[in-house]
């Protein structure tokens, strides 16, 4: 089992006549297609003015409405430049598209603002933006990952990072575990789908038995994800926070990442993280073992 | 990107947010001009750097000189300017080494009724932008925040309709604004609100906001920075930019498309995305070393961005050994150590330099690193690299 990546999901690219776009694009196919031989789970790409071409086999089309009247897609991936990012999920949300997941990487985040305000009055589900996506090993992936390092398991993973998402699956993976599903939510200030969201999917799908989630310095998700935590979730939850020998006032590669007057620290956060029973590895390379701990803890 | 208290003045100004009366200085000669072109009795010298708390702050060569200075002559204001130009000052935020004073801002007096916080910062719980205020003014809105939270007022800025009057206003009250200051508050704060919109400020803060004794709101501090992710649409502000205010360093970085923070530990890192830098950062600690800095590479790391990121790393003369860690994911990591070795050739390195690489084709890599009879050691596991990397500084 799995949350949001089902067996059911069907995936344009948005941004996909993009070099990144069309590399990712293949490399998400690719894939699918070890997982799912029969289907075509990435179905086709939107660049408007393009319509009616393919690119490597890919149909093109004008505007993600069109896209899904003609495939029948139901989420999308996002790889257009930072300028117009906001205006491509706006796109996809008006279109009906339920699942968004937004790549890129340096969205100004009065745009993101203006994107959540509309994303209010609709169903969709925007993860993202800056983000390396959403994989369901053994199902499909939706985003930049390498798809070998996940295997399929019972752990759901949350993380706001890329490389360091990866480094927790592969420890997962060591011990044994694997993923139900895994998240990477994005490093910027305003995101879409945030700690709680998940830790609420994850906690009433039956495919996950534990949670691993990764936080960094910065705003306050952690502290109010560990409330829920000690509130909402039942099963065993482990957890990392980058970023304990962070400076205050530095910008720490993340646009999110950054410790403002005083609040935001590591510290704060493992505090309120273990204050609700969540086994916080102190080190990196323990985020596996962490799982395994509090899966034995409970 | 953060500007100077003159440029951000220079933009309320514009953007119809009322300002004191005042005239920029970039001579003793020029700061007494100022004073009698502004033709009051009263007048505040300013110096003009990034970091607050300049009124507390002293020159380190002039230890008696305040960093804002009241004058009340062309005379003292030509005096008070020669002692702060071209020299260092010192305050709470810049740390020991201070920062060069080289721009003045001659501002008029103002009467003073009462002094007020105002500021907007996008909040992360509200998913925009909310508007503080605090009868507090002239004091740090944090210790406020920490010592006497209910006297700060909130109000969130509707994302499409802006700030209204009625918003204002009730901000106004709860702060028990006479009332002959309820209407300059109706066009100033929404005008404010606007100001942080249009030019995608990250943090835009009035420190003191001042009610005059004719019950007019005017800003007599400004400090204003901009979400460097919206440039884009603003091509005019990157004239404002002082690159004296920012570590020379971090600018390097910046231009070789790398994220950089120098810290004061002695071990040097290089690594692949922002969470796992800050993560090994942590790592270097937990196995009690101190890290030298933050450096992430990004997604696409080739030879000239790996040398350049060596040589930024490597300019840090605390630097006594540097860890390289990688996650190969879509990069292979057969790739990046082609890159490594050739960097590594183009720097010639004279510190111990350790390599924990994971990912795709990694065993490749690692047979790479260890056949090239360079003097690099290699590390299984990020505990391995912590261990190998700590130690190579104590043997």
């Amino acid at each position: 089992m799995s949350i949001l990546v089902t067996k059911e999901t069907r995936v344009i690219c948005q941004g996909i006549t993009g070099k990144t776009g069309l590399f990712h694009s293949q490399k998400c196919r690719e894939y699918a297609k070890e997982c799912q031989p029969d289907v075509d789970v990435f179905v086709g790409g939107v660049t408007p003015g393009k319509g009616g071409q393919t690119v490597d086999d890919f149909p093109v089309f004008n505007s993600v409405a069109e896209s899904i009247a003609k495939t029948g897609a139901n989420a999308t991936m996002i790889f257009v430049p930072p300028p117009f990012c906001a205006d491509a999920i706006i796109e996809a949300a008006d279109a009906g598209i339920k699942l968004i997941i937004a790549i890129t990487e340096g969205v100004p985040t009065l745009d993101m603002v203006r994107v959540m305000h509309f994303l209010a009055k609709t169903d969709s589900r925007l993860v993202g933006p800056n983000c390396p996506g959403v994989i369901t090993p053994g199902v499909a992936k939706i985003g930049i990952m390498p798809g070998y390092i996940h295997t399929p398991g019972t752990c759901g993973l949350i993380s706001k990072s890329g490389t360091l998402t990866y480094e927790a699956a592969w420890q997962l993976g060591n011990v044994g575990l694997g993923q139900s599903t895994a998240f990477g939510i994005g490093g910027d200030p305003i995101i879409g789908t945030d700690f709680i969201d998940l830790l609420e999917m994850f906690e009433n799908d039956p495919g996950t038995e534990s949670i691993l989630m990764i936080g960094e310095i910065g705003g306050n998700a952690e502290v109010l994800a560990a409330e829920y935590i000690r509130d909402h979730v039942t099963k065993p939850v482990a957890g990392f926070i980058a970023g304990q020998t962070a400076p205050p006032g530095k910008r720490m590669g993340h646009a999110g990442a950054i410790i403002s007057g005083g609040s935001g620290t590591a510290a704060e956060k493992i505090e309120a993280l273990e204050a609700a029973g969540v086994s916080v590895a102190k080190s990196p390379a323990d985020m596996g073992k962490a799982v395994l701990e509090a899966i034995a803890k409970a | 990107m953060k500007i100077h208290e003159y440029q951000a003045k220079g933009l309320l100004k514009q953007a119809g947010v009322p300002v004191p009366r005042g005239i920029v200085a970039r001579t003793a000669d020029e700061a007494a001009a100022a004073f009698d072109e502004l033709g009051g009795s009263l007048a505040v010298v300013k110096s003009q750097i990034h970091a607050g708390g300049r009124g507390k702050g002293r020159f380190k060569e002039h230890p008696d000189q305040p960093g804002v200075v009241l004058v009340r002559s062309a005379a003292e204001a030509r005096e008070n300017a020669e002692r702060m130009l071209g020299s260092t000052l010192v305050t709470i935020q810049t740390g020991e080494d201070g920062k060069q004073v080289n721009t003045l801002l001659v501002e008029e007096g103002l009467d003073i009724a009462r002094e007020l916080y105002l500021g907007i910062v996008v909040d992360r719980g509200e998913g925009g932008a909310v508007m503080m205020m605090s009868s507090e003014g002239g004091t740090e809105i944090e210790i406020v925040a920490h010592e006497s939270p209910e006297k700060i007022f909130k109000q969130p800025i509707d994302g499409g309709y802006g700030l209204q009057p009625a918003q204002a206003r009730s901000l106004a009250q709860r702060l028990e604004l006479d009332p002959a200051a309820w209407r300059s508050a109706e066009s100033f704060l929404p005008t404010f609100a606007r100001f942080f919109t249009q030019n995608d400020c990250s943090m835009a803060e009035i420190n003191p906001l001042i009610v005059t004794a004719d019950g007019q709101l005017v800003a007599l501090d400004a400090k204003v920075g901009f979400d460097d992710n919206a440039m884009f649409r603003h091509k005019n502000f990157a004239e404002l930019r002082d690159l004296s205010e920012e570590e020379p360093a971090e600018v390097r970085a910046a231009d070789a498309g790398l994220s950089y923070v120098k810290l004061d530990g002695n071990i040097g890192c290089l690594v692949n995305g922002a969470g796992l830098a800050m993560s090994t950062m942590d790592l270097i600690k937990h196995h009690g070393g101190e890290p030298a800095n933050f450096l992430d590479v990004g997604g696409g790391a080739n030879v000239d961005q790996v040398t350049e990121a060596f040589r930024i790393i490597l300019s840090d003369e605390n630097v006594k050994a540097v860890l390289v860690n990688i996650f190969g994911g879509i990069m292979k990591c057969d790739v990046i150590v082609e890159a490594l070795l050739s960097a590594y050739d183009n720097i010639g390195f004279t510190v111990p330099l350790v390599v924990r690489l994971e990912g795709t084709n990694v065993e490749k890599a690692r047979e790479m690193l260890n056949s090239s009879g360079r003097d690099i050691i290699t590390a299984t596991d990020l505990t391995d690299a912590a261990q190998k990397v700590v130690g190579s500084i104590s043997a």
